[in-house]
């Protein structure tokens, strides 16, 4: 059972599928923003069928084993996190002690593996990449390291489980104002975690060509993008276990779910549309002073009962 | 840390062109720059020079994508210059209407790619979605896109139609709006103040040293724009009335150049509606025979700056002479005085700032291996297309005899 839940439902399988859907979602509503057309339905699957029958180049001055290694590393580590929040949400009994910080390391090593990824690639625009990666990563772990800390104390657990039961008796945790906060301190951190707009410093098209990604072809990009999908269908279902009572998928609650689910992907394509991208210094500055202070203010208020 | 190169170009995302930028850096911080251009070299000049006088224009036009009509409008005063005439009045009302129509396009081409540049591509795409206004203003008035084929020596070769014109008015009143919007969003939005405001500033000093022209070095505060300082056509008159101004700014920075250019296309709106109302009918062509012996000069205020053409005749059919000096050519070497101690994420955006256009500011330059540039004098060149067609001949193994030896 456990392996049909990590491959299929809801794990690799699944999430592959709602990730690239997500990522079409994501084109489509950019495109109606900037008066384009946008891609057809499928888009996303061709091309991602299309890096995988591709050949992979590997550089000279590449470490082949690390450079390979790595996007199979993150690809897994992202399907692991998805399928233990998807598990969670369909039976919250199905929760051991810990496994948001479980969850939240899991979701951290996709980041990591970028960073030794374009390390072992010996490309020097790469090589910058990765450091921007890292500032970044060091960046926004500290507010989000602050909002979790704000709901365990909510909660009183470490459970995810015990955090879906919480809400399901007292109401959602976003339905009060250090919530609010905190939700919103949450959505701009996971906006750079996913690499989007203003926070897509590491693979800026225009200044490092693809960064971080630069080296990488084949079937090693298309783990990478796969990785980077599956990333963004997960963060708004991290989001909703988290603040917004989980995702229920019985009845009627599925289409609330929905709804949830494509209110949140909708705000991640609105700021990433809205928005110039961002220099690191200046980006590792917002995170360390602005966000930082918005999520102690959301920690003090929820501390206080609001 | 140790500093690291980083090439930018030849071929690069980052660039539409073919130029190579070389980044000394250290960490994030550019310490030098070099910029080498001379990829894209196809010999326009010594092309120009075995066409007629009619069909320079033609040639001239396609210098370059955007500025396809200043370079025109600058080679026709050249050839006005030796005829020593004054064009049509109608003529004299249609030449700026095109050019300002132009002006309009380029801005907001360059808005759109500097948006790019800082990953907004929102305004990308509005501005480019705003500049087709124009474009099918160009359509209407003059029958194509791009590449109009208006000018000719002593005149224009096509009428505006009452219809085009009508068109262009409304299309300069929405025109209008989308800049209105624009410039609400590059004074409002805080991000872009943060990425935009400080960063590659060109000191007023500089921009005199380094010879920068047009919308770079106006908001640096060099108050200089041909259309005003050396009037031709209708933009005598329209400065004269107080219809418009030239956009001369403090600041020097990246912000500074967008407010610019921003600034520049609500002038040109002015300009060009000022025209379509005043526009006086009659002929539009003086009727120019031929062109007699002589040399002149022609220079016109293109959207990125000074572009400037020498003509001689001989009194034939063909230019004996024709030299193009366009603006990016002195507007690049501000790099040396912008880029030193700005992030690398800056560099992208200075360069983008002075709106570079290679393909019309290449020349002849031979890089060598040791990274000395030389500049090839008439002799040189002589010299090594002898070189090379003797060389040629060796490998065909058909050199019988040597008729250049007393060249070289």
């Amino acid at each position: 059972m456990a392996i049909f839940y990590y491959l299929i439902f809801p794990g690799f399988l699944f999430a592959t599928i709602a990730g690239l859907l997500t990522a079409w979602f994501d084109r489509k509503v950019t495109a109606k923003v900037q008066w384009r057309k946008g891609p057809p339905i499928l888009q996303n699957f061709y091309d991602i069928f299309k890096l995988l029958i591709k050949e992979v180049t590997i550089p000279d001055t590449a470490n082949p084993t690390i450079f390979l290694l790595v996007p199979a590393i993150a690809l897994s580590a992202a399907s692991v996190a998805t399928a233990m929040l998807g598990v969670v949400n369909m039976n919250w009994s199905y929760t051991f002690v810990g496994d948001l910080i479980v969850l939240w390391y899991i979701m951290s090593i996709p980041s990591i593996m970028i960073i030794i990824g374009a390390s072992a690639s010996g490309n020097p625009l790469s090589s910058i990449g990765a450091s921007r990666e890292m500032n970044q990563l060091i960046g926004y772990e500290l507010p989000l390291v602050i909002i979790l800390a704000t709901i365990i104390f909510k909660v009183g657990s470490i459970g995810l489980g015990d955090i879906l039961a919480y809400q399901s008796v007292n109401g959602p945790i976003l339905y009060s104002i250090s919530g609010v906060i905190a939700c919103i301190v949450m959505i701009i951190c996971l906006q750079a975690k996913l690499g989007l707009v203003p926070f897509d410093i590491p693979e800026a098209e225009t200044e490092l060509g693809a960064g971080a990604f630069m080296e990488y072809s084949g079937v090693a990009l298309g783990a990478f993008k796969l990785t980077k999908a599956i990333l963004l269908y997960t963060s708004p279902i991290f989001i909703i276990t988290l603040f917004w009572g989980g995702i229920h998928i019985h009845g009627l609650g599925i289409l609330w779910a929905i709804l949830k689910y494509v209110l949140f992907i909708a705000l991640f394509t609105l700021i990433r549309n809205t928005n110039p991208r961002l220099r690191i210094d200046q980006s590792v500055r917002f995170f360390w002073i602005t966000m930082t202070i918005l999520a102690l203010i959301a920690f003090i208020l929820m501390s206080i009962g609001y | 840390m140790k500093e690291t190169i980083i090439p930018i170009g030849p071929f690069h995302p980052l660039l539409e062109e073919p130029e190579l930028f070389t980044l000394k850096v250290d960490g994030e911080t550019v310490v030098d720059v070099d910029v080498r251009i001379g990829w894209n070299h196809r010999g326009i000049e010594k092309l120009s020079q075995g066409l007629t006088w009619d069909q320079v224009p033609f040639l001239i036009e396609r210098i370059c994508g955007i500025c396809s009509t200043s370079h025109p409008y600058a080679c026709v005063l050249a050839m006005e210059d030796i005829l020593d005439i004054k064009v049509p009045p109608r003529a004299q009302y249609i030449r700026p209407v095109v050019g300002e129509l132009e002006r309009i396009h380029s801005h907001l081409l360059w808005l759109g790619l500097a948006g790019h540049f800082i990953g907004y591509n929102t305004v990308f795409m509005w501005a480019w979605k705003y500049r087709e206004l124009t474009l099918d203003s160009l359509e209407k008035l003059t029958g194509n896109r791009n590449h109009y084929a208006m000018f000719k020596a002593g005149g224009v070769r096509r009428d505006f139609s009452q219809e085009a014109m009508d068109f262009t008015m409304n299309a300069m009143n929405e025109t209008e709006k989308a800049l209105n919007m624009f410039l609400g969003v590059v004074s409002d939005d805080p991000v872009l103040h943060k990425r935009l405001k400080g960063v590659g500033v060109l000191t007023y000093k500089d921009a005199i040293e380094y010879s920068a022209i047009g919308p770079t070095s106006r908001p640096s505060g060099v108050d200089h724009d041909v259309r005003r300082d050396d009037p031709v056509d209708a933009y005598g008159p329209s400065f004269d009335k107080g219809v418009w101004k030239p956009i001369v700014l403090e600041d020097g920075d990246v912000f500074a150049k967008a407010a610019c250019r921003i600034l520049e296309m609500f002038e040109s709106v002015k300009i060009i509606r000022w025209c379509i109302e005043n526009i006086p009918d009659g002929e539009i062509d003086a009727g120019v025979k031929e062109i007699p012996a002589g040399e002149g000069c022609g220079h016109y205020e293109a959207p990125r700056g000074e572009v400037f053409h020498y003509m001689r005749s001989d009194g034939s059919n063909y230019p004996v002479r024709h030299k193009v000096r366009a603006p990016t050519y002195n507007n690049l070497p501000t790099f040396k005085a912008t880029c030193p101690g700005a992030h690398i994420a800056d560099v992208a955006l200075i360069t983008a700032s002075i709106d570079p256009c290679y393909c019309c500011t290449e020349r002849v330059g031979v890089v060598d291996n040791l990274g000395t540039k030389h500049i090839l004098t008439e002799d040189d060149l002589t010299k090594l297309s002898v070189e090379r067609t003797l060389d040629v001949r060796k490998k065909l193994g058909k050199i019988t005899w040597n008729p250049y030896a007393k060249l070289l």
